[in-house]
């Protein structure tokens, strides 16, 4: 793959990933991670809506007019998010009854947006595309972590399937209910970029204040005693 | 249902930043200063205050199953236009207040500088119309909910600015430094704010 | 020759190359871009949306079957839900007279969309309104699970509000409009693991067999705090509570107070009560007679 592709398709999972770095498009992801086979469909329909927003975007580039460019690019967004929401309520109708207003809510996520306005007004239309998927990707690795543990810790099980046995079904594991609240999704990605930046410390932001230089009393009141 | 609790519900029990994670990006990025996140609290509010009453209006009367009988269409189902309508609405009132405070208020437009167009794109506005519509409520319901959920998320963004504030000179763990450390306390302010769920007036 | 590219204008070049070669600030591009966008996407959204809306609303009405079915316990593997559904009537019942009505079609009417529509509406004071649900329609939908001639089940769809959300369900009792043979929520936005509980199978297991009325026919049933066994005295017009969801409950016992009380379906449970009571006095005294 040529490398400018696969740097659009690869970067924004871990080195550049929009939520964990660019504090991009984590409001729709938190409501819905309480259960994986949710969080699943929601990742699905926004690599689809970030991929084909960038490409169609990018298509027409060079034909929008800079007075309406923001309000192009949302219709454009806008109109693949009606079309997915109605696929998902035609041939998913569980899954979209729980998923409910949060497909919507695709279009006003920051990475779509952002991608829109970043990438696709500047780039060819497969390399948008292939950057659409990426970051797309990105968002899911996350989105998954996250409804991982909490429907793990939460429920006891994983995409339905019970793995770890609940006291009311009978077994030992006493769910942990915090973790289906919403508390429990921040705290959880705080923990996830903290893991990250652990293993890439260029990520590290630096303070804003820093102690330039600490003092120890015991070693002032010698200093000061022996003045 | 009573529309004081309507209200207490939007602003404590079902805060849009705090327990539906809405307008997080915004809300993260923003909330270093108290004046700045001041400032954007009261533009989200007002922006709320105005576009979900007037998008209950459009879906009531242009969008809903049997909306269009009064224009002789009673069979017509336009609700799979709501998302971009309401978009639309928003983006087309931000910009309107762009331009108002630009002439009437000079001051608190450039305090707001680039956050204003930002408005538009917040999850917190388009939700709170989505919730509307799912919800199903009336011309004044829809007003009082506008304005109490522009009230819970100022309150929200601005006490996190203030939370920030204090944090700033603070030994944070590297890992956790800036971002990470935000996050968590949102967490924190989350759990706090459970303890108004289960308040009915 | 000079060329005037101002955003009214149109240059030679943009003459001769068209309508794509105007300058982006142009007025007549701007409009045209916009138009052109708008018939674009509006044909590609309203397409899907028609093309799709006969499988959404099929989908919709086989999920509103599936639960129905479930609470009545009616399931086979081998048969597809519409043809379980064939042993299934859908009535409505007038709420205030409790009486079957024609007034509108069974199988297409809705309760809950009915009664937000003025022509249906009957709004509740607060004083009725315990479940907090704002309004009823003032026909109601019941489901009745056909045994040959007799009904061996009836269904009546039930909703009130809990901690966060109004939960819906359905309700489904014994021929003698006493005893409950099952109950399911199928939309509800209660705490997950906690309130959430409504949808676990063993608790609503619980509730088969319960009394909702006790002998003078007001509706007693509700949720108790501390777990119910069959020593508990009054056990069969008590169902354990939901740990750590003491609001949920609350609004499940409100909701069933509600919905078989006289506000709502009590007139109609009344007319059966009434109607099985004569029945079996009837046959008592045949049998006495014997």
């Amino acid at each position: 793959m040529p490398s400018e592709a696969r740097k659009a398709l690869f970067e924004p999972l871990v080195a550049n990933n929009p939520v964990a770095l660019q504090i991009l498009g984590i409001c729709s992801a938190l409501a819905v991670t309480t259960q994986l086979s949710a969080s699943l469909i929601m990742c699905l329909a926004l690599i689809s809506v970030t991929a084909f927003s960038n490409l169609f975007i990018s298509l027409v580039r060079n034909h929008i007019p800079s007075s309406i460019r923001i309000i192009v690019q949302m219709t454009i967004i806008a109109s693949l998010v009606i079309v997915v929401d109605q696929v998902l309520k035609a041939y998913a109708y569980g899954i979209s009854k729980q998923l409910a207003v949060f497909v919507g809510l695709i279009i006003t996520n920051c990475i779509v947006m952002g991608r829109a306005e970043a990438y696709a007004m500047k780039n060819g239309p497969w390399n948008s595309f292939l950057d659409g998927i990426g970051n797309g990707l990105g968002y899911s690795l996350i989105l998954i972590i996250v409804a991982t543990v909490r429907e793990l810790f939460g429920s006891g099980s994983i995409l339905g399937y019970q793995i770890l046995s609940p006291v009311s079904d009978g077994g030992w594991y006493i769910p942990n209910g915090l973790m289906l609240l919403a508390p429990s999704a921040f705290i959880i990605i705080g923990l996830t970029i903290w893991a990250i930046r652990a293993f890439y410390p260029e990520q590290v932001e630096k303070p804003d204040f820093e102690i330039q230089h600490a003092h120890n009393t015991a070693e002032h009141a010698k200093a000061g005693g022996a003045r | 249902m009573d529309l004081l609790s309507l209200a207490v519900k939007a602003i404590f029990i079902e805060n849009l930043a705090l327990s539906f994670f809405l307008g997080m990006c915004t809300f993260l990025a923003v909330s270093k200063k108290i004046e700045t996140a001041f400032g954007l609290g009261c533009a989200v509010f007002v922006v709320l205050a105005i576009t979900v009453p007037i998008n209950n209006l459009i879906y009531q009367n242009l969008l809903q199953e049997g909306a269009l009988a009064w224009a002789g269409l009673p069979e017509v189902d336009l609700s799979f236009l709501g998302l971009i309508s309401y978009i639309g609405v928003i983006a087309a009132l931000v910009q309107i207040l762009e331009m108002f405070l630009d002439r009437f208020v000079p001051a608190l437009y450039s305090a707001l500088g680039i956050f204003l167009p930002l408005i538009t794109v917040n999850c917190a506005i388009l939700g709170a119309s989505l919730f509307m519509v799912e919800r199903d409520y009336t011309f004044t319901q829809s007003l009082v909910y506008g304005a109490g959920s522009g009230i819970g998320w100022a309150m929200a963004i601005v006490a996190l600015a203030g939370i920030r504030e204090k944090l700033k000179y603070s030994d944070v763990p590297d890992g956790l430094e800036g971002l990470g450390i935000t996050f968590i306390t949102v967490g924190l302010m989350a759990l706090g704010f459970l303890a108004f769920s289960g308040i009915q007036l | 020759m000079t060329m005037k590219n101002s955003k009214f204008s149109i240059s030679n070049r943009s003459r001769q190359g068209g309508f794509f070669h105007l300058p982006n600030d142009n007025m007549v591009k701007t409009i045209g871009v916009a138009t052109l966008l708008c018939l674009v996407c509006s044909i590609i959204v309203s397409g899907a949306a028609i093309v799709l809306k006969p499988q959404q609303v099929a989908n919709k009405l086989l999920d509103k079957k599936k639960n129905i079915l479930l609470v009545a316990g009616i399931s086979d593997e081998t048969k597809t839900v519409a043809e379980l559904f064939t042993q299934v009537e859908a009535r409505i019942v007038n709420m205030s007279t409790g009486e079957f009505t024609d007034a509108v079609d069974a199988v297409t009417f809705d309760q809950r969309k009915a009664a937000n529509d003025a022509e249906y509406r009957v709004a509740l004071d607060k004083s009725q309104d315990i479940a907090s649900v704002g309004a009823i329609s003032k026909y109601g939908n019941v489901y009745l699970v056909r045994d040959g001639d007799d009904v061996s089940k009836i269904i009546l769809p039930i909703s009130g509000y809990g901690l966060w959300s109004t939960m819906y369900g359905f309700i489904a009792l014994e021929s003698d409009a006493r005893t409950v043979s099952g109950i399911t929520f199928y939309e509800h936005a209660e705490t997950p693991g906690l309130g959430g509980e409504i949808d676990n199978k063993k608790w609503q297991a619980s509730w088969d067999g319960k009394q909702i009325v006790d002998s003078q026919g007001k509706p007693v049933l509700s949720l108790v705090k501390g777990g119910v066994t069959q020593n508990t005295p009054d056990a069969e017009y008590k169902v354990d509570g939901l740990a750590g969801a003491t609001l949920t409950s609350n609004g499940v016992s409100n909701l069933i107070k509600f919905w078989m009380g006289e506000d709502a379906f009590g007139p109609y449970l009344e007319r059966v009560r009434s109607a099985t009571d004569q029945v079996s006095a009837v046959t008592s005294i045949n049998s006495e007679k014997g």
